[in-house]
């Protein structure tokens, strides 16, 4: 290992010597590339032809013959004469094997201002949403034909993997959701108390918070927590079984992987949403009534009065009939995801996350499409 | 090249002595198991410096677990292994780190990675061990292109573009890409048609003589024993059954080395119309 040298001197005959020396490789590559630099200067204020001398060297490797042929061949192509001596045989072999001229630099595409790439950007991205949505409704078509072949009995329905799915997105998520339901209705009641008192109305809380779960909390916590959890493994999952051509197998065999794929998980979803939304509204409930009876001291009795008085069929049908269609959208987004996976692990990441991320935003607007809907039919 | 078009300098040096035939990779008693399972039980092998070693044995008697010791993905349970006289069991972090610089691994499946194009995948280990310039870091990733014959619009595509052939061969340059002292191959030429298994044996058999490299090739290969390997080591029952070249590996009375080197699939190979063992490149 040691350290290279160059030198430049003039020879007798006027001609410029180069001499290498040291170790040149990739170890001390800043070096080299540095001497290469100094020595192609060195060379261009001599005229006269030049000789690189290379019976110092104690090693060479791809890096350094690289860089003996890159300064050789520069000043070749700045009209000069050069030879090389002292390599050896290896060396000279070495030095054959790297000789390559490195294609004139593709100029990279240059930004022409910030201004025009931010144009550039939205204008990209309204395309993409533009794309999304007709890939949505295609695929929404692709699965619904696929739902009808089903009902008309001309596919079998794959109760295995349906229940399989089933549980992994139903009965999996349930402690989870209930707790999350059950702590949101706690704070939600006592965050009631707490302005109702100045009111002296503390028993409205139950109304309140009846409304509130039934009609859009407990829906909406379940649907989002459903969708990063099972959206997102059903995004990774498909995605991977893409990515290794597992997909293209079923097809070969015959298979459509969207009766195989997509209509069991699609159905598992459609399925277990409004069993979790209703627990979620229960365990919300429950948090509330806790929260009512020890801090906001309502007793059992008004406070369940207070709540049969206040909410109707109506209210909890509200809550329900939406559940269904937040699971269709979560399922239909994860599985558009899924197949969009190309290639790389990246890819798989970010379009897990996308999946996720348009999830639950899709979950938001679609439940305030049915406020709407609801407030116009006046329900 | 326009620059040797001369004749031969006067000062023509010899070549450094090789110091063939030393061993840069001693294992001694190596122990691998899995749970119960012993995987290796006293494996002892030698790599000598310059050759080209052939692994070969059934599938699953732990070649992939051998090389993955060597290069310290696997933990031995007992024995050593030393590779240029240093016992990699006894380094310091810091230590094993330069030791690894000086050897590169092709995987089974390239393991190239998956978001990176080719050019940044063979870059990768450049720019984190060496301190050069954008434009010769680009222009380092062509030379190694060039030396593993890949073309240059290859250098921008993603591995999950490519073929496997030029998965192997993007995989070879990263492995290539710090100028290693040994590489470790693992099937380098399973999945690949026979022409490209055959080129991809050139390739290995040429950068071993222009870089001096040692090899150690893991290998189902009846065409890749008999065209390129020095010497051959033959894996079961947990230890080495036999190391030699061809022609001694053909004449073992090991009943599997006996199916294997004198079966009717090494008897349609190369193996009988090439007397000996050894270069063919
Ligand atoms: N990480 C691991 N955990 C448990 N067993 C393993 C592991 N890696 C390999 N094995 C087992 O070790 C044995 C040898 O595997 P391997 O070296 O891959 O075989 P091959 O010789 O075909 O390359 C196999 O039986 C395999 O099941
Ligand atoms: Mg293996």
């Amino acid at each position: 290992m040691a350290i290279p040298h160059a030198q430049f001197a003039k020879g007798e005959a006027g001609e410029g010597i180069i001499r290498l020396d040291g170790s040149w490789d990739a170890a001390h590559g800043d070096a080299l590339e540095r001497l290469v630099a100094e020595m192609g200067e060195a060379a261009a204020h001599h005229d006269g032809a030049l000789v690189v001398i290379l019976d110092r060297l104690v090693s060479l490797d791809t890096l350094g013959a690289y860089l003996v042929f890159r300064l050789c061949s520069r000043l070749a192509e700045a009209g000069r004469s050069v030879r090389l001596e002292g390599a050896t045989e290896s060396q000279k072999i070495l030095i054959e094997e790297v000789s390559f001229a490195p294609p004139p630099a593709a100029g990279d595409r240059r930004s022409l201002a910030p201004a025009y790439d931010m144009l550039s950007d939205v204008g990209e991205a309204v395309v993409d949403a533009g794309r999304d949505l007709s890939n949505g409704v295609a695929f929404f078509g692709a699965v619904v034909a696929a739902f009808g072949r089903l009902l008309t009995g001309r596919t079998r329905l794959r109760i295995a993997s349906v229940v399989t799915q089933l549980e992994r997105v139903g009965l999996r998520s349930v402690p989870i959701i209930m707790l999350i339901s059950f702590l949101v209705g706690a704070i939600i009641a006592q965050q009631s108390i707490f302005q109702l008192r100045t009111f002296g109305t503390v028993q409205f809380v139950a109304d309140l918070l009846g409304i509130l779960v039934l009609r859009e909390l407990a829906v909406l916590l379940t649907a989002i927590m459903i969708a990063g959890r099972s959206g997102s493994s059903f995004t990774a999952e498909l995605g991977s079984m893409k990515m290794r051509e597992e997909v293209d197998a079923l097809q070969t065999m015959g298979l459509d992987p969207l009766e195989v794929l997509v209509v069991p998980r699609i159905l598992a979803l459609m399925i277990a949403l409004p069993l979790l939304t209703f627990l979620a509204a229960m365990a919300g409930i429950a948090g509330g009534a806790v929260v009512a009876f020890f801090y906001g001291g309502v007793s059992s009795d008004v406070f369940f009065s207070r709540l049969q008085n206040a909410i109707g069929l109506n209210t909890f049908m509200v809550g329900m009939i939406k559940a269904p269609f937040m699971a269709l959208v979560i399922g239909l987004i994860a599985c558009i995801e899924g197949f969009a996976v190309r290639g790389s692990a990246e890819s798989l990441g970010s379009h897990t996350t996308a999946s996720v991320v348009k999830s639950i935003f899709v979950v938001i607007v679609v439940d305030g499409m049915f406020a709407m809907f609801f407030a116009a039919i006046n329900y | 090249m326009s620059i040797f078009s001369r004749p031969a300098p006067a000062n023509e040096r010899p070549d450094p002595p090789p110091e063939l035939g030393l061993p840069i990779i001693e294992i001694r008693d190596l122990t691998v198991g899995f749970g119960e399972r012993l995987i290796m039980d006293g494996l002892e092998l030698d790599v000598r410096r310059g050759e080209i070693l052939g692994v070969v044995g059934a599938s699953g008697t732990g070649k992939s677990v051998l090389l993955r010791t060597i290069i310290g993905l696997v933990h031995q349970r007992k024995g050593r292994v030393r590779v240029f006289g240093h016992d990699m069991g006894q380094l310091t972090p810091q230590r094993r780190r330069l030791i690894e610089r000086r050897w590169g691994v092709l995987f089974q499946h390239g393991a190239l990675f998956s978001s990176l194009t080719v050019k940044q995948n063979i870059q990768f280990p450049m720019r984190e061990y060496l301190d050069l310039s954008e434009s010769l870091l680009d222009e380092m990733a062509m030379v190694k292109l060039r030396l593993v014959g890949l073309k240059p619009e290859a250098a921008e595509r993603f591995p999950s573009e490519l073929s496997g052939g030029m998965i192997k061969r993007a995989a070879l340059a990263r492995a290539l890409a710090l100028d290693p002292e040994i590489v470790f191959l693992d099937e380098p030429t399973s999945g690949l048609d026979p022409i490209g298994a055959a080129d991809f044996d050139e390739l290995i058999a040429t950068l071993q003589k222009t870089l001096g490299l040692t090899v150690f090739m893991v290998t189902h290969d009846l065409d890749s024993l008999a065209g390129i390997c020095d010497r051959i080591a033959a894996l079961g029952d947990g230890r080495v059954l036999h190391t030699g070249p061809l022609d001694e590996m053909k004449k073992q009375s090991h009943p599997w080395l006996q199916a294997y080197f004198n079966g009717p699939r090494a008897r349609a190979s190369h193996f009988y119309t090439q007397p000996a063992g050894g270069r063919t490149t």
